[in-house]
Order: C-alpha cells, then structure tokens, then sequence
C-alpha cells in the first residue's frame, strides 16, 4: 500500500565533498540519485530515514568518458535513457545499451540512474511489503516455505535468503567486467563487479558493498570488450515494468569461427549476477551451432536449487545461453 | 513575494475560459478564472477542502518542524509549470503530482498507481518524460515542467496528437489520457516521424486500463501525419 512519505530532512548538495559532510553527520542517511527505488520504499513506509541526500545535482557524477584504453567511463548520475541512447556505448558496448533499454519503462529510464539502477534494494515480495525477515533483521525467511510465493526467487548459493538481484545493468556490467568506483569517508576505492555484488552469505541485510557514507561516483568498462560479439535478452512477464525473471548478458571474441574468449552472466537467479563459468570454459575453443547449443543447455544450469514455484527459470536459463551462443552463428 | 498555499480559486493558474468576478467574505471583489469544468472545480474544491481537514497532518504541513540544518533545502521553491513561475511552499517529502493537482489546481494530472507503474501522472520535465507521482517537487526545481494543461495553445487550439486522439476516439474512460497526451507529444517533440514500433515504445509507459492502446497508437501515427 503507498502512502504519503514520512518527513524528512532533504540536502541537495552540489559537490561530492558537501554530500560527504552532510553523509558523515548524519545518524540515519538515505542518498537519492533518480529516486525509482527509493521512493516505492518511502511511500510504503518500510524504510523511514529521517535525512535524505539527494545527489542529482552533483555535477561531477554526471556523463560519459572515453578511456585511454579503449573504454569508458560512466558518471552514476548517467540516466538510463543516456545510456541506451549513447552512440559510443552502442558501438563498444551493446550489450549495456540494449540492457538499459530494457529497464522499466520510458518514463522510469528517463529519471533512473546507473548508479541506482546497480545499487537497488532486491524486489522480494515480502521484504518490500515489510515483512520481518532475515534480510529485514529478523530469524526467518517468508519466501523459502512451502506454499511461499517464490516465482521470482534464487535457483543459486541461497543462504538463508533466496531473493535474487533484480537489476537489468548489472549483469552487462559484470560481463563486461567493469570496476565501480566508490569514495568512502576519505578513501576512494576501485571494487570489482565480482566484489561489488554480494551475496547474503556475506551480508544479508545489503545488496552491494557500499557502506554507509559511501558514493558511488561511476563505473569504469574496460577496453576488453570493446566492439566484441555482445548479447542481452530478459525475460519478464510483461515488456515493461516487470522485473527480469531471468536475463542474459553475453561478450564473446571470435577467432575466425571459433569462440576464443568469452564471458556470460545471468541475472534474476541468484542474489549477486552469477558468471556461467563453465558454459565459458565449454565455449572457448569451439564454434558455435548446433552441438555447442546442446552441449551449454546441459551445464548452463547445473547446480540449480529450485524452490517450489522457480523451477521454470531451469529451462530459461539453458535456452537464454543456448541463445547467446545462436547470435554467434548468426553474426 | 507571493506564497502560495493550498488550492486557491482566486488564482489564475492555467489558461482557461474567460476571467470571471466573484465576491470574497471581505467584501472585496476579485476575479478568477474558472478551470474548464465547472463539475470539476466544484467536485475539487469539496475534495480539496476535505483534504485540508483531513490530511493536513501530512498534505499541507504548516506545522511542520522547522529546518534542524541549515544544510538542507529551503521549503520555498520557485516552479516554473505551463511557462509560468510560481513560488510556493512544499514540503521536502511532497511529490510533484501533490503539487501540481493540489496546490496549484492543475488536476489534469492524474494518480493511478503513485508508485511508477501506469503513467497516468506523466508530465514533461525540460522536454523528457517524467512520472510526476515519483518525483519530489524539490528535485524539479530549476526545470521546466509542461503538464497537459501546457499541451494547447493558449488560444485554445488543440495540439494535433490532441485533435487526432479525439478523431480517433482514443480515450475510452479518458483516466489515462492525460498521460498518453504528454507521452505522445513528448516523443513527437523528439522524433517527429516515429515507426509504429517506435511510437509503440515511445507510449509503452502508459497503462490503458480500458485497453484502448491501438487507439492511441493511431492517434500518435495521425498527429505525426499532421505536424
Ligand atoms: C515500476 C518499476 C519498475 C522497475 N523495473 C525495473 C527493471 O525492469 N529493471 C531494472 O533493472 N530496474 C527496474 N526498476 C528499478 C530501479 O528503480 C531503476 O532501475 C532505477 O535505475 C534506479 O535508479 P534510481 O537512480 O532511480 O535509484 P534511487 O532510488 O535513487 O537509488 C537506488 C538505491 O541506490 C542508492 N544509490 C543510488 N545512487 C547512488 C550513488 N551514486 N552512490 C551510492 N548509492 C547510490 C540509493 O541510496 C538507493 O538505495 C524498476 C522500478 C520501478 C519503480
Ligand atoms: S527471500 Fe530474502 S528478502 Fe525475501 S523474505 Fe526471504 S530473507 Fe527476506
Ligand atoms: S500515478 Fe504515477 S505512474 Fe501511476
Ligand atoms: S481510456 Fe480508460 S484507462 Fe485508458
């Protein structure tokens, strides 16, 4: 049920360093970048911060940056609209463009930020509604019982929690193999897509290892996949607005026929983006058709533990690789 | 300065027919423009001042608690709407669509969902699309908002994704239209001759609950003809 948000303080500061100052004096700080996650959590009244600093005026996290190295550097204030839009994302990095295209909708794109959309709260059913569980600082998990509405929930390294990331970017990012940059109260850090998803066995009440006080001031692609063999697909209930029931993100570099790299990262299964290692390790060497189609359907998923109501993500799962390794042939 | 409060109908607020006079309880006379329906205006001002008894603990805080830092915003904003600008007193927590429908009248603005999932509250922030029931007023301070009493000419006439909807019978319940009208105009102000998969997308923010999609979708391929 929404509601008329709580009152808060609201800092609109116009530097990183003034949002540090205003972040390290605050007891119960909230930072806003678009505000699409934010404001769904306000108007349900789960989360009530009593300060809220909203970033969007901070000049130094906006735009798009050609690198040295052949990649890019992306301000967290970029807009998802910039980003599907941006020719030279298009041309390095599709498989990013075509994944910011498909969050939300119009609307939600133009305000959405990268930096938000890779920082967002899991969208667990339960947990949004405020329900008191483990991830909420609470002893049980709702979603994980028999009869739990667990449609959307984790195939994937479940520990005690079984909600799954819910961002469209982040596995592009992750296949990619981008760096996000964080200043901290003080230092400023460089932390692997790896590092920076993490998943409830290391902190169950966050999604990512941004700490208190912390911003995310951008995200940094290396020139690796630049202009490779890219993919992405997702699959939602609806086109628009529907959260990722399973999505695919794919860089691949060919030699001749043959794949010679290649990194591919599913979200929508388990809490962080999960690298398919081993339909990579399958893939190196090989050239794409049909028996390698079959061969990846049979390890994309391996390992899976469904729950009572996600046991089609299997199947998804194994026919998005089988896709990915289609639109190799194809090119 | 001027301070605008709740809903005032001595306020001239959106083009509208003509100025008309009426008398306040202090005997002085002063003139308002009706909106365009009278139903409405009445329909609003019981609405409204419901609200303000019953909701001012949140709506239209005026006890709320002063600023504990001089750091954050200030709760006087300057808000340019339709062209013009305003000064008015928000609140740090208030969405733009409590604004525009209650504080200055523009109810053309619809809520639907008020959590970012049907588009019946869009409006244009410098030209791209926003919903504005997701939005703090505050966060569009310095930007230039268009809501659908902004899309006519202030003649009156119509805009053409406006005359071409109506021509198309799009709206059928007409809840969402106001949203489908700003959408519409929005991707025809930046691509003025979209495909149908394009317009398709340009729209796909807006929920028709009544499913009159190819409707509008008609309706925005006719507006493009015409522009
Ligand atoms: C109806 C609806 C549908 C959606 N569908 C999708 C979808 O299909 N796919 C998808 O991926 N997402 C979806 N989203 C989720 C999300 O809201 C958007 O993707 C958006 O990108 C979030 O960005 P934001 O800037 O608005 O986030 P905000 O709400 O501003 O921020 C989100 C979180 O990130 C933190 N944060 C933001 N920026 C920074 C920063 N620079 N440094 C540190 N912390 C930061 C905030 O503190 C907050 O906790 C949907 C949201 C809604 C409401
Ligand atoms: S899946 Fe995680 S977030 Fe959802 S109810 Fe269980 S513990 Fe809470
Ligand atoms: S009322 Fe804003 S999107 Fe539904
Ligand atoms: S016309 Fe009724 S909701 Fe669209």
């Amino acid at each position: 049920m929404t509601d008329v948000m709580h009152n808060f303080e609201l800092y609109q500061p116009g530097t990183v360093a003034d949002a540090q100052a205003i972040l390290k004096d605050s007891d119960d700080p909230w930072i806003i970048a678009g505000g699409k996650d934010s404001l769904g959590w306000f108007k349900d009244r789960v989360k009530q911060p009593s300060e809220v600093v909203d970033i969007a005026g901070i000049e130094e996290l906006q735009g798009i940056r050609e690198e040295d190295d052949g990649g890019l550097w992306i301000g967290a204030l970029t807009t998802l609209t910039e980003i599907g839009a941006s020719d030279v994302i298009k041309n390095r990095f599709p498989a990013l463009s075509t994944a910011a295209d498909h969050v939300a909708s119009p609307q939600i794109r133009n305000a959405g930020t990268i930096g938000g959309n890779v920082s967002q709260d899991t969208r667990c059913g339960y947990y949004r509604d405020g329900f008191p569980c483990y991830r909420a600082g609470g002893n049980t998990c709702y979603a994980n019982t028999p009869t739990a509405m667990n449609r959307e929930h984790a195939l994937f390294e479940a520990s005690r929690c079984v909600a799954v990331t819910p961002s469209d970017t982040a596995p592009a990012l992750a296949a990619l193999e981008a760096t996000f940059v964080i200043q901290g109260d003080g230092d400023r850090r460089d932390v692997s897509a790896d590092d920076f998803f993490i998943g409830p066995d290391i902190d169950i009440t966050r999604m990512t290892s941004l700490e208190r006080g912390d911003i995310l001031l951008g995200i940094r692609i290396p020139g690796k996949w630049a202009g490779s063999n890219q993919y992405f697909e997702k699959v939602s209930d609806r086109n628009v607005w529907d959260f990722a029931l399973v999505n695919i993100a794919m860089a691949a570099s060919m030699d001749g026929g043959t794949v010679s790299d290649v990194s591919m990262v599913c979200g929508g299964v388990q809490c962080t983006p999960r690298h398919l290692s081993e339909v990579e390790d399958l893939m190196r060497g090989e050239s794409p058709g049909s028996n390698l189609e079959t061969l990846v359907k049979r390890v994309a998923a391996s390992g899976a533990q469904p729950l009572n109501f996600n046991h089609f993500k299997v199947p998804m799962m194994r026919n998005l690789a089988a896709r990915a390794v289609r639109s190799l042939a194809a090119g | 300065m001027e301070n605008y409060g709740p809903y005032d109908p001595t306020l001239d607020y959106a083009p509208g027919p003509a100025t008309k006079e009426i008398a306040v309880e202090s005997g002085k006379v002063q003139s308002w423009k009706p909106l365009h329906m009278s139903r409405r205006n009445f329909l609003r001002s019981v609405v409204c001042s419901g609200t303000v008894i019953a909701g001012s603990g949140y709506l239209f805080t005026t006890l709320a608690p002063s600023r504990a830092d001089a750091r954050s915003v200030e709760r006087l904003v300057s808000l340019n709407v339709n062209g013009r600008t305003r000064r008015l007193d928000v609140p740090p927590n208030e969405t733009l669509a409590t604004t525009l429908r209650y504080r200055l009248g523009l109810t053309g603005t619809k809520i639907g969902c008020n959590q970012a999932e049907c588009g019946a509250c869009t409006v244009m922030a410098n030209g791209a699309t926003i919903y504005s029931c997701s939005t703090l007023t505050h966060r569009v301070r310095d930007k230039e908002i268009v809501t659908v009493e902004g899309i006519a000419s202030d003649d009156g006439t119509l805009h053409p994704v406006q005359q071409a909807f109506m021509d198309e019978i799009a709206p059928q319940c007409g809840f969402c239209t106001p949203g489908q009208v700003v959408a519409a105009v929005a991707l025809l102000n930046m691509n003025p001759n979209p495909t149908i998969e394009e317009a398709r997308m340009g729209l796909s923010g807006n929920v028709c609950r009544c499913g009159a999609y190819d409707h509008y979708l008609r309706g925005t391929m006719k507006a493009a003809e015409r522009l």
